[in-house]
């Protein structure tokens, strides 16, 4: 609690007391009123005050003027006890109010603690303790086990695992080597590290994502627009029908003072700020809860948005892919074995920098012997011709095949295949494909149980690569075979079959995808760790590499936007509720207090769920 | 030209809401937003009179809410 705050309770609990008092001991009238007034005065006075103040700035219907008014009008119409109470619980109401939403603040706060306090700057072999502010690119700074990385850079020297989960919500640790980019924020486990500093601290990962999440509830969603501009209607008509019920009603029907009593009820629950403050409260915890989970959401407007998501858009190579290359499958021919086929292809191939023949070598598992390997000689656009073991081995694709006249068994596997021959017999085939992501299944799934209606691919890879991808992930569409400049098409041409309330999230790793991310309606960036280009243009950024993150988002978003309806649901309910049996002389302070300091103490508390997103 | 500024002591989100309104309605501001929950107040303005907006913006600000103060 702030010193406002205690001195705040500090007033409610004394005015309790000598309210409870006056309640207990049988005194006079007069002397009644007098100690309630005290009650009244020790916990309210700033409320009179502000009304007073805010009156006189032209603030006609102030929150704090609707208060006095109806508290003053209980006490003139003798309800002492009542004009305490509504008081007294209006500011249990307020305190509760600050506390909750600077205990919000705070867990996101303790959330974003990826801020770096210092930076271990080397100058001419010695250590200085800097501000990170104060490091140049080009610096050298020293990061010992424990400390954070300050600033992003290039790691020069020593190895050490380094912990990325304030930044990922992924726990399992990076490893990092000479050479290697180090990205600020990330917590350094074990080793000494030394770093070339290659962006200035306000352009580094951290500064980054900390503006962005600072800045992310500026952006606000339209239901957050509804609720104000709701109340900036609902307490003048309120006020108005209170007005009518105290001043019109008794001239036909007579009965001044029930009737007056009924209008103050309708004042204590014409304030609007239960409502006002739960929405922002609930998309605050919900953008503070994805980040928890490594994602990051730029306004409360898109996390909005993202819970009517009907069609997603993925990106095949590098979203739902590894993008890199690997052998997929091994395709000996008879009489030889996976081995011996593997490690004779990855021989022949041993000097290229090709990726298909990386993946190659990367798959033989026995170390090669390069001495094996004889006399090697590239055939553009076919493969190669090398000597191993000093016998003649043909390796590439059917072409190199056809024109050597080798009796091969074409391969329709999806990807690229490679042939092997030796001495002119044919040895086998090895298909190299793109390696999908563990969760990409998983992620289309999830999707798809949370009501999106079409999961949709785009790729500039072949039609049969790109149909059996499909297939493995359960996508519904795809298309193949687009230019980039392809996919913005494609995107329009989606966008222009959904519905108003229908949105459409684009997810792609955030390199060349800019202009699609643009858009669609949500652009979602994956492994933006690291990535500025990706935190520039999507709306949303995942920090790891996992697509199934966005399906996380989509529940987290839907979650959200549950408690927001809710809310505002609920609270409009009890107001109304109360308001019409105000106005039946149905209800009586009481009641009204509640619908007004119960309704915001329910609606915050059910605002803070929205933090809570580690079980989704 | 668009500005963040920190807000102080701004206790209550109905009175966010109404600063928000009061200064998208002066003149010469394009775009403004008074977040409740960062406790900022976001701004884009004329470039040639922001001084001079600003200084109407913090008066707009103080007749709603007069405990509440922009740090410029």
């Amino acid at each position: 609690m702030t010193r406002k705050q205690k001195k705040a309770l500090g007033r409610i609990i004394a005015a309790a007391l000598i309210f409870v008092l006056g309640l207990c001991l049988k005194l006079p009238a007069k002397a009644q009123l007098l100690v309630f007034l005290a009650a009244y005065l020790v916990v309210g006075w700033d409320i009179l005050y502000k009304a007073v103040r805010n009156l006189l700035h032209g603030q006609m219907l102030d929150e704090n003027f609707l208060m006095s008014i109806a508290t003053v009008g209980a006490f003139a119409v003798g309800e002492y006890p009542e004009g305490v109470a509504v008081m007294l619980f209006y500011q249990v109401g307020e305190l509760f109010q600050s506390c909750a939403v600077e205990r919000s603040r705070r867990s996101i706060a303790q959330l974003m603690d990826i801020r770096p306090d210092y930076a271990n700057l080397e100058r001419d072999g010695q250590l200085l303790q800097v501000d990170p502010d104060e490091v140049a690119i080009g610096d050298i700074i020293v990061v010992k086990p424990g400390e954070k990385i300050p600033l992003d850079g290039q790691v020069v020297e020593g190895e050490s695992a380094v912990d990325a989960s304030a930044l990922t919500g992924e726990s399992v640790p990076l490893d990092l080597a000479p050479g290697q980019n180090a990205v600020s924020g990330c917590i350094n486990l074990n080793g000494l590290l030394k770093i070339r500093v290659t962006k200035e601290f306000g352009q580094s990962t951290v500064a980054k994502i900390l503006d962005l999440v600072e800045n992310a509830s500026a952006q606000k969603a339209s239901s957050e627009a509804f609720i104000t501009r709701f109340a900036r209607w609902y307490t003048p008509v309120v006020v108005a029908c209170a007005v009518v019920l105290a001043a019109g009603v008794p001239l036909v029907l007579g009965n001044f003072s029930e009737w007056f009593h009924r209008a103050l009820i309708f004042l204590v629950i014409s304030c609007p700020c239960a409502l006002v403050i739960s929405v922002p409260l609930s998309f605050f915890g919900g953008i503070g809860g994805a980040s928890k989970r490594g994602i990051l959401v730029k306004g409360s407007n898109y996390l909005e948005a993202l819970a009517k998501a009907k069609i997603v858009v993925f990106d095949k190579t590098g979203t739902l892919t590894k993008g890199s290359f690997a052998v997929s499958d091994i395709l000996p021919a008879e009489g030889v074995t996976n081995e011996e086929l593997l490690n004779t292809a990855a021989l022949c191939e041993w000097y290229s920098t090709h990726p298909i023949s990386v993946s190659l070598r990367q798959a033989a598992q026995a170390a090669l012997d390069e001495n094996r390997l004889g006399q090697v000689q590239e055939l553009a656009g076919r493969g190669v011709k090398a000597v191993v073991d000093g016998k003649v081995c043909l390796c590439g694709n059917g072409r190199l095949m056809e024109e050597n006249q080798i009796a091969y068994t074409p391969c329709q596997a999806a990807g690229t295949v490679v042939y092997l021959a030796v001495e002119g017999r044919y040895f086998g085939a090895l298909v190299i494909s793109d390696q999908l992501k563990q969760d990409a299944a998983l992620a289309v799934s999830r999707l798809k149980q949370q009501g999106v209606e079409r999961v949709v691919m785009l790729t500039g890879d072949s039609e049969r690569s790109a149909s059996q991808v499909a297939k493995q992930l359960g996508v519904d569409e795809y298309r193949a075979g687009l230019l980039p400049a392809d996919k913005v098409a494609q995107v329009e041409q989606l966008l222009g079959k959904t519905g108003p309330d229908e949105k459409l999230v684009f997810v792609g790793d955030g390199i060349n995808d800019a202009p699609v991310l643009a858009r669609a309606d949500i652009g979602v960036a994956m492994g933006g760790l690291g990535s500025d280009a990706a935190i520039e243009a999507a709306d949303i950024v995942l920090m790891n590499d996992a697509p199934s993150g966005v399906a996380t988002a989509c529940t987290i978003a839907r979650c959200t936007l549950a408690i927001v309806r809710q809310n505002v649901v609920f609270a409009l309910a009890v107001k109304l509720a109360v308001l019409a049996l105000g106005a039946f002389g149905f209800a009586n302070m009481w009641e009204a207090v509640f619908a007004d300091v119960g309704v915001s103490v329910i609606a915050i508390l059910n605002a803070t769920r929205a933090l809570h997103t580690e079980h989704l | 030209m668009k500005k963040t500024y920190k807000m102080q002591d701004l206790d209550c989100a109905n009175c966010a809401a109404k600063m928000e309104a009061a200064i998208n309605k002066l003149d010469g501001v394009h775009a403004a937003t008074v977040s409740f929950m960062s406790q900022k107040l976001t701004i884009e303005a004329d470039d040639a009179r922001f001084d001079e907006i600003m200084q109407q913006v913090v008066k707009a600000c103080r007749k709603v809410e007069p405990d509440c103060r922009i740090l410029l």
